[in-house]
């Protein structure tokens, strides 16, 4: 192998990491404290946005292992009972290898409704999950503005992807 | 890489298995994710052990982080002070002339209480080493709320312990790991704390119950606690210190009394947490314990002593006029 090779063998895997970084990156951004009043009651969830722009777009790049240890930091980081983050990004994971053919491709409004479909989804299910393992039923009016939250803020995150995506990696196939 | 030249036959070998592979990798990892669920609920010291050092792993990252958003508010903050810097300024001059009487008022209590104390011969409270630590991650979301704060046991944070602000209580210590600790704030529901009501000195227990306002539960029934009324830690159980400021009474309802922390967790940047040495709060076991008013209760207790035990329905229902009478 001539050092140029493995120059870009080493360039490619870099590019590679990079939905997985960004991700993981989204965790943490996710629980920076922001000063503004009741955001982190509301917070959007960022990593759910960033899994489904990868999953769908480049879904080689969004391995499952990966998105399961996207989901152990977000239980770590956010205090949720361990494993609650993990499945539900493991389950929509799932959900849109199978679906994705109905959303690679499409206009960004069809892009954006998949989302609209996915996240309630999610979040209903981490509502659940939290309620039974920490015994207790917890207002639902945050995890609805959570949701509505996230679904508003996709627009912008998708925007942001994108130009990562075409800076950094491309389209691939 | 499969070799292109070796035909077809290792690629309809390698196809089935990579696809089985992949389907049993993912019921492998749902599994993890249950396993992972049950083991946190048992609270299992090698769970906590290696969450609180993936937050350790991860806390110059969100010390970083957090400091843009931090001289952000902090901008937006010294910008909306310099237009109100005249009133800000007046108030804080009537504000200063008012503490300075209190101040006074201090000094001459300490003196009176240091003369009763030598009389009684009854040690004075220890007094608490504040550790400072700031907020660098807000995980006060729709399911936990808690902070994660940059000091651990370097910094000798333990278990328990209370974390304030010059405002009032902000929770306790949770997890501690090297160089960071997760906060629970009273708001979160697995928040107790022993309270009392300053005004009737009544205990309870503060409950939080994940919404803004946490619940007074466990208040004698007898208890004529009215909005307003001030909430202290009463120290009972001994893992928070007696007399810290919690909050004031918000509502008292059908639904229960609630609580409005007298913190403003939408702006908790810093907090002090409070180190009473390895003795722990209680050094030496109260002899005589007052049944009536606390040593917070001002003079108004002793004019309506309340029966501590034995709720009796007649005074039931005469605090229930009580509370009717409150708007």
């Amino acid at each position: 192998m001539t050092p140029a090779g493995g120059a870009i063998r080493l360039d490619r895997w870099a590019r590679n990491i990079v939905p997985v970084v960004i991700t993981l990156l989204m965790v943490i951004i996710g629980v920076t404290p922001v000063p503004v009043p009741y955001y982190a009651i509301v917070a959007p969830s960022l990593p759910l946005m960033a899994v489904y722009y990868w999953a769908v777009l480049r879904p080689e790049l969004m391995p499952r292992t990966a998105v399961f240890a996207i989901g152990l930091l977000q239980d770590v980081l956010s205090g949720v009972p361990l494993g609650v983050n993990a499945l539900v990004l493991l389950l929509a994971h799932a959900v849109l290898l199978h679906q994705r053919r109905y959303l690679v491709g499409k206009s960004f409004w069809m892009f954006w409704l998949g989302f609209v479909m996915l996240a309630p989804a999610a979040g209903v299910l981490i509502w659940l999950l939290v309620a039974i393992l920490r015994g207790a039923l917890i207002a639902p009016d945050a995890t609805m503005f959570n949701i509505l939250m996230t679904i508003a803020v996709f627009p912008l995150l998708a925007w942001i992807l994108s130009h990562t995506q075409r800076a950094l990696i491309g389209q691939g196939n | 890489m499969v070799n292109r030249g070796s035909g077809s036959t290792v690629v309809g070998v390698v196809l089935p298995v990579k696809v089985w592979a992949q389907r049993f990798a993912f019921g492998l990892l749902v599994a993890s994710a249950f396993t992972l669920m049950l083991l946190s609920k048992a609270e299992t010291v090698l769970i906590e052990r290696s969450q609180t050092a993936v937050v350790d792993a991860v806390t110059p990252l969100l010390e970083v982080l957090s400091q843009p958003a931090q001289s952000v508010g902090n901008a937006i903050e010294e910008v909306n002070g310099l237009f109100l810097l005249n009133a800000e300024n007046a108030r804080l001059k009537r504000e200063n002339a008012l503490l300075l009487g209190w101040q006074n008022e201090a000094r001459r209590l300490q003196m009176e209480l240091d003369a009763l104390r030598s009389q009684l011969s009854i040690a004075a409270d220890p007094i608490p080493r504040a550790i400072g630590a700031r907020v660098i991650a807000d995980t006060a979301g729709a399911f936990v709320r808690s902070v994660v704060v940059n000091a651990g046991t370097q910094d000798r944070l333990l278990r328990g312990q209370a974390a304030v602000t010059v405002d009032g209580l902000v929770g306790r210590v949770a997890a501690v790991g090297r160089r960071s600790a997760r906060i629970l704030l009273l708001t979160d529901l697995n928040s107790r704390v022993p309270v009392v009501v300053q005004s009737t000195g009544d205990r309870a227990v503060l409950s939080g119950n994940n919404s803004a306002r946490p619940k007074l539960t466990y208040l004698p029934r007898d208890s004529a606690v009215s909005p307003g009324d001030r909430i202290l830690t009463s120290g009972n159980g001994g893992v928070f210190p007696p007399g810290l400021a919690v909050g004031i009474v918000a509502e008292v309802g059908k639904a229960g009394i609630t609580v409005q922390p007298l913190v403003n967790y939408a702006r908790l940047s810093y907090v002090q947490v409070l180190d009473y040495g390895p003795d722990g709060i209680l050094p030496t076991p109260r002899v005589t314990q007052p049944t009536g008013p606390t040593p917070h209760a001002a003079a108004p207790v002793a004019e309506k002593p309340h029966p501590p035990t034995d709720p009796a329905t007649d005074v039931t229902t005469a605090a229930k006029a009580a509370a009717g009478t409150v708007p």
